[in-house]
């Protein structure tokens, strides 16, 4: 071993070592702070990290980790978190969890029979501690003693009073002036006083009142009981429900199995979305891919004639579209297709004297998006089909001239048949990334227009993807994170089979099966 | 395939030709018209404009109101970063699978292949909450910060960018590093010094791929960023002009013309390169 290698040696273990007592001082703090999850993810990370480094045998792992620690935490982990949220309930008015639910309830309270309020005094010492001196409305008057409310005599001497005869001073605690005790609100709504049975929290600026504990959990028969009423209400599908089914709000997160999954198969109102949103999902990949292969396909026809000149600036002009960023050529059309002021109705004004309403009507709207996704695709399948068709033996064109074949046949008999072994698991393809175009539809229209009468936030031009993010992020009915993951995961098994008749196409598969 | 057309069929060629030609670049020369159009409403712009104007220009760059050079700069940090690793990590992995022979390689092919059919995006609620989480103990690589976003597009151009690598690694002969590996070099030095250069092509087809798509991505930026100083410019961009049309017209024009400018100025020299890249070879026979 000569000494460079030494040294790297040297640094390797250094390192090593450096992490490992890193990692162990922060497993501790992890350990003290009860936070067992990021612990074994960091557990496991290090001592991954360790065999990498260390073995021998592991050592085409030091070329693949780095990748795939990005590919594990933002790809394979949100998968499965997306199929674990999936079996959930998790949405707006259920997004806590049971614990924070139950420590939320345990923090209500209700007004007693006979409440009773109390005029209060603020005092602070000089470490800032806060005590409070309250008087009853029957005159009774009370020293808080930590968290707890004792009788007190103000007779006492050790209370010094001022000159309008009231406490402003007494064992080194001094009295707030009202500014102070506006800037301390925080800290006295947050004093919980006990005073025998009942609790003693601030009502007002100027007083305390008696509150009686609204809820008590029951571990043993999992439920809440309203000290109040005396009723029990008992933990079921996501929310504290009473005998008679009234529910207490918020609800918590509960894993519901399938229920997802067969609400979009099975509930009137989501499976009249979903089937609505599945066809057009479907109407716009297809139309968008049969337009933009036949219209790029035709100019690819077109430029490869060797009788037409200029079909390198041809070509440059022409592949334009697809050099736009697409976001930014999507917001343009969004400008162009407005249906007051776009240029399109303009034309379309002055020529037939017509005002269409774009992105109004749904028809319109969706003619409008498949337009447009043409106008961004075409130069793709251009590209595609130019060299297709410049791979294409001009023997067998010679053979077939000489046997009589007009152009049109030539074009249907053998150059679409020969295109199509090698454009067709582009067109798949293409097929499968505009079936989860996001970005056009939601520049362009939003999902918009919306459709009246609709169960979820489906707009009549919403893919399943938009449709998804609506459900997940758009505010006006709630975030409904688990029907959104159950959607996703759908979406994920419909593009998996497309993707499987692909690779029959690709035989990316046997690529695999070869090269090992 | 194409006999000697007569005159007329040639004239009908052309034609056909520059039909298409004005369709594609309608568009491109109405917004560079309404970025030179003095007027801001999208009603009152004319192809030719009347009194051309580089004010528009100027409110981009002058106006503190329009943070358009903050979501430049904003795009292109987090483009570059995202391709510059992209291209370094997927080499790695790319050469690992292609010249070593370990277990679990086929296994690892046939995992890559099935993961990166699936668009991360899909996953957008799960990232969402992964992001929230993170910012809870790495508040600089959470939710609303460009380096979490980065790390979000790293993990999605992992898998399909590392197949892809590893398609022309196979075509290096092995031949090349063999001898540096005899004369004690490491498989890494091996990597670096001999493989990469040669890999050069790929590489760049990889980085400027890389960076054109990231620089267009719309949904899990829109997700992960909030306040407009984070925004990159597709999320701005849409922000600015949302429901303004009739007021903000030209100062978007000429926002677009120069955001699109900086990608084309990449594409258009080097199409030949991106196409076959895009085209990922299944054209050639």
């Amino acid at each position: 071993m000569n000494g460079r290698s030494l040294l790297t040696q040297g640094l390797k273990y250094g390192f090593v070592a450096l992490l490992d007592a890193a990692v162990l001082w922060a497993v501790i703090a992890l350990l003290f702070r009860g936070d067992y999850i990021l612990l074994a993810v960091l557990g496991i990370g290090t001592l991954l990290l360790n065999f990498v480094i260390l073995s021998r045998r592991a050592y085409p792992l030091r070329f693949l980790l780095p990748g795939l620690v990005f590919l594990f935490a933002m790809v394979v982990y949100p998968i499965g978190y997306t199929v674990n949220v999936s079996l959930t309930n998790l949405q707006t008015g259920n997004l806590l969890t049971k614990a924070q639910v139950i420590a939320q309830l345990e923090g209500r309270y209700y007004l007693p029979p006979q409440p009773e309020t109390f005029t209060f005094w603020a005092f602070r010492n000089a470490q800032g501690k806060l005590a409070l001196i309250l008087t009853a409305s029957d005159g009774r008057t009370f020293l808080s003693q930590e968290n707890e409310l004792v009788p007190v005599d103000l007779s006492d001497p050790r209370f010094v009073r001022g000159e309008d005869g009231t406490v402003t001073s007494f064992d080194g605690y001094t009295r707030l002036t009202l500014p102070e005790v506006y800037q301390s609100l925080g800290a006295l709504e947050a004093l919980d006083l006990r005073l025998g049975e009942e609790h003693v929290r601030l009502t007002s600026v100027r007083e305390f009142g008696t509150f009686l504990r609204k809820y008590q959990y029951l571990p043993d028969q999992d439920a809440v009981l309203d000290l109040e009423t005396n009723v029990t209400y008992y933990a079921k599908e996501g929310y504290f429900t009473s005998p008679d089914g009234v529910r207490i709000e918020p609800g918590f997160q509960i894993y519901v199995g399938f229920r997802n999954y067969l609400d979009v198969l099975t509930n009137p109102g989501i499976r009249a979305d979903f089937t609505r949103v599945f066809g057009w999902t479907l109407a716009w990949s297809f139309l968008s891919v049969f337009f933009s292969f036949a219209v790029g396909l035709g100019f690819a026809y077109l430029l490869n004639d060797p009788y037409v000149r200029g079909r390198f600036v041809y070509r440059s002009l022409l592949i334009i579209p697809y050099a736009m960023p697409a976001f930014i050529s999507a917001l343009v059309w969004a400008g162009m297709f407005n249906t007051d002021l776009g240029v399109i109705n303009r034309i379309l004004g002055d020529l037939f004297g017509v005002k269409v309403r774009w992105l109004q009507d749904p028809m319109w709207a969706r003619t409008a998006l498949i337009f447009i996704n043409v106008w961004l695709t075409y130069p793709y399948m251009m590209i595609v089909s130019l060299g297709a068709l410049q791979s294409i033996s001009q023997e067998l064109f010679e053979a077939a001239r000489v046997d009589g074949a007009t152009s049109w046949q030539r074009f249907w008999r053998i150059t679409m048949p020969l295109l199509w072994v090698s454009v067709a698991p582009l067109l798949i393809g293409s097929f499968a990334f505009t079936f989860n175009n996001f970005t056009i539809i939601w520049l362009v229209t939003a999902g918009r227009p919306a459709v009246l009468g609709a169960a979820t936030p489906a707009g009549a031009t919403d893919i399943l993807i938009s449709w998804t993010y609506r459900l997940a992020f758009e505010g006006e009915r709630g975030n409904q994170l688990g029907l959104a993951s159950a959607v996703s995961i759908i979406i994920f098994i419909i593009i998996a089979v497309i993707s499987a008749v692909n690779f029959r196409f690709t035989r990316a598969l046997e690529d695999v099966s070869r090269s090992v | 395939m194409y006999s000697r057309p007569s005159r007329i069929g040639l004239i009908v060629r052309h034609a056909l030709i520059w039909i298409g030609v004005i369709y594609a670049l309608f568009p491109v020369l109405w917004i560079l018209s309404a970025s030179f159009n003095p007027t801001n409403n999208l009603l009152e712009q004319k192809l030719i404009p009347a009194n051309p104007t580089l004010e528009h220009y100027r409110r981009l760059f002058t106006d503190p109101t329009i943070p358009f050079p903050k979501w430049v700069l904003n795009t292109v940090i987090v483009s570059g970063t995202t391709a510059v690793i992209t291209v370094f990590l997927c080499a790695l992995g790319a050469y690992a699978f292609s010249r070593f022979r370990f277990r679990g390689r086929r296994a690892g092919l046939l995992a890559l292949l099935l993961v990166q059919m699936f668009p991360q995006m899909l996953a957008m609620v799960a990232i969402y909450l992964l992001l929230i989480k993170i910012k809870e103990f790495i508040p600089w690589l959470g939710y609303n910060t460009h380096p979490g976003l980065i790390m979000v597009y790293l993990g999605g151009a992992m898998g399909f960018n590392t197949w892809f690598m590893k398609g022309y690694f196979d075509t290096i002969p092995r031949s090349v590093e063999e001898s540096a590996l005899v004369d004690g070099a490491t498989p890494f030095q091996a990597f670096l010094r001999i493989v990469l250069p040669l890999a050069r092509p790929i590489l760049a087809v990889v980085l400027i791929i890389q960076f054109i798509t990231t620089y267009s991505e719309y949904v899990l930026a829109s997700i992960l960023l909030k306040g407009t100083e984070m925004y990159t410019l597709a999320v701005g961009l849409r922000f600015f002009i949302q429901q303004a049309y009739d007021r903000r017209w030209g100062v978007f024009s000429a926002a677009a013309i120069l955001g699109a400018l900086l990608i084309l100025a990449i594409f258009l020299p080097l199409q030949k390169l991106i196409i076959s890249g895009l085209t990922g070879g299944a054209v050639k026979e």
